[in-house]
């Protein structure tokens, strides 16, 4: 099946600094990445080269055979993108701010109504449709950003640590939705939390330093270490090679 | 097309949602009117025209139209919003064309709210109102390319204080750069500047639109100026949005 997310040799430096180094990978229609590593491994950097915000200093990514960089209104009309932090305009509502999202992605009228209407309803907006969003707990303002990537049901979604600041419940729901998208779309989500893997991944790629250093499906990821669980072998993999040992 | 206008609807929401559009508002209108009658003598001038009050415009939008500005750019980039508005299906030069007639539209309120004056002056006397419509459509380009400059400023830096001085200090240098001081001070140090200064100034172009006078030259000046600094800002915003 086609990649609809095509990744080649990214590589991105900061002067001396090399934030992501030649980071090379697809993601096929029906599958869920979890993107995962250290804080600092190149994760959000990769993603915002991927959604186009980002010039890479070599490599290309291409979004439903659309290079971001040469071609990036029509690469960005394919994806939904939820960045790090989930930023909102703060003095805005969340009705007018999904409106002011629904419009520039060329919704007008009823369509537009509907698209929210049903990007609400999947993220349980409902209630704080008038509320400024600066008024809103961490977890609403997360959702708020996850509602305006979904709003026109893109194939290829980036969620930049999609579930951060939700709780246990909310958390949940945001699984069951993305393991419900899954099937029709590429989907691509960082996260620290490594039973999300598990729960709604089929793949996982883990970054340390900026290199892909573990590709693989998350059961076979969890065999590289004896204990079999994913917290082992992250550690494993991307604990600095001489890691201090400090008594108590 | 429609996305700048969507851009620029949200963005003169923005100003209306926060204390900002009141605050300026305010603030432009009672300097405005202190000037024009204390120092100005609008009174004692006992003249039927708005002379007092436009001397002043251009120096209180130096003042007010930079903290219209500074934000404009380096709140995007301090709240993220800027990876959020600038991954959607939008250009640079549209969201940058969007910003800058939300900031434009509001400074022609403003400008549209000293219409008392225009009332008074009418009451006094009878003034030249032709004189007095070109003098507006002067102050309106005034205000256009201060906001150019400031617009430019701000997307150079996540700091809003020096987004503020960074648009003071370059609409200054355009406004004082016609001025008899500056002028004359150029015209005996360097003679091959003050030719290029006064060309380059606004105030003199502004004093043509206080005469009455709308010549084309003047507005190709401004349609320059203005898009010379909105170009500037795309160019910048594409180096900068990812830093």
């Amino acid at each position: 099946m086609d990649a609809l997310i095509e990744i080649e040799r990214l590589t991105r430096r900061f002067g001396d600094f090399t934030a992501v180094d030649n980071v090379s990978f697809r993601v096929a229609r029906g599958d869920v990445l979890g993107f995962l590593g250290p804080n600092g491994a190149g994760k959000s950097t990769t993603m915002r080269m991927l959604a186009g915000f980002m010039p890479p200093s070599a490599g290309r990514a291409r979004i439903c055979g659309h290079d971001v960089q040469s071609d990036p209104l029509a690469a960005r009309r394919l994806l939904g993108f939820l960045p790090e932090g989930a930023p909102t305009y703060p003095d805005m509502t969340v009705g007018a701010f999904l409106r002011f999202v629904a419009a520039i992605r060329g919704f007008r009228g009823a369509e537009r109504t509907e698209r929210i209407d049903h990007a609400v309803a999947l993220t349980s907006l409902g209630t704080v449709m008038l509320q400024p969003v600066e008024t809103l707990s961490k977890g609403f303002k997360r959702r708020v950003g996850l509602a305006q990537a979904l709003l026109h049901d893109p194939p290829v979604l980036v969620l930049d640590e999609p579930t951060d600041g939700l709780d246990p419940n909310q958390k949940h729901e945001v699984r069951t939705l993305i393991a419900r998208m899954a099937p029709d779309k590429a989907i691509v989500i960082s996260t620290h939390i490594l039973e999300e893997v598990d729960a709604v991944c089929s793949r996982a790629i883990i970054i340390a330093n900026g290199r892909v250093v573990a590709d693989a499906p998350p059961a076979k990821l969890a065999l590289l270490h004896p204990s079999g669980r994913l917290e082992d072998v992250f550690r494993q993999i991307t604990a600095p090679p001489q890691p201090v040992t400090q008594a108590a | 097309m429609r996305n700048t206008l969507l851009i620029a609807r949200r963005e003169l929401a923005g100003y209306f949602a926060t204390p900002v559009a009141v605050v300026f508002i305010v603030i432009f209108l009672v300097l405005q009117g202190a000037l024009t009658f204390s120092v100005g003598n609008f009174f004692q001038r006992g003249q039927a025209n708005l002379v007092a009050f436009f001397n002043f415009i251009p120096w209180v939008l130096l003042l007010l139209v930079p903290a219209l500005t500074m934000r404009l750019w380096a709140e995007e980039r301090r709240l993220g919003t800027v990876e959020l508005l600038l991954t959607l299906p939008v250009t640079e030069t549209e969201a940058v064309l969007g910003k800058f007639l939300a900031g434009w539209a509001f400074c022609i309120i403003a400008l549209a709210l000293t219409f008392p004056f225009v009332i008074t002056v009418n009451l006094l006397g009878s003034p030249d109102n032709g004189v007095i419509a070109a003098s507006y459509l002067g102050a309106i380009l005034v205000a256009g390319a201060y906001l150019a400059i400031g617009g430019a400023a701000s997307a150079a830096t996540k700091n809003q204080v020096i987004a503020f001085v960074l648009a003071l200090a370059a609409c200054f240098l355009f406004a004082a750069a016609s001025s008899q001081m500056v002028t004359d001070f150029l015209s005996t140090q360097v003679p091959a500047l003050a030719a290029t200064a006064l060309k380059l100034g606004v105030l003199a172009r502004f004093q043509t639109f206080m005469r009455g006078v709308i010549p084309a030259r003047d507005l190709i000046y401004f349609a320059s100026l203005i898009g010379f600094w909105l170009f500037a800002n795309v160019i910048i915003l594409e180096h900068t949005k990812a830093a």
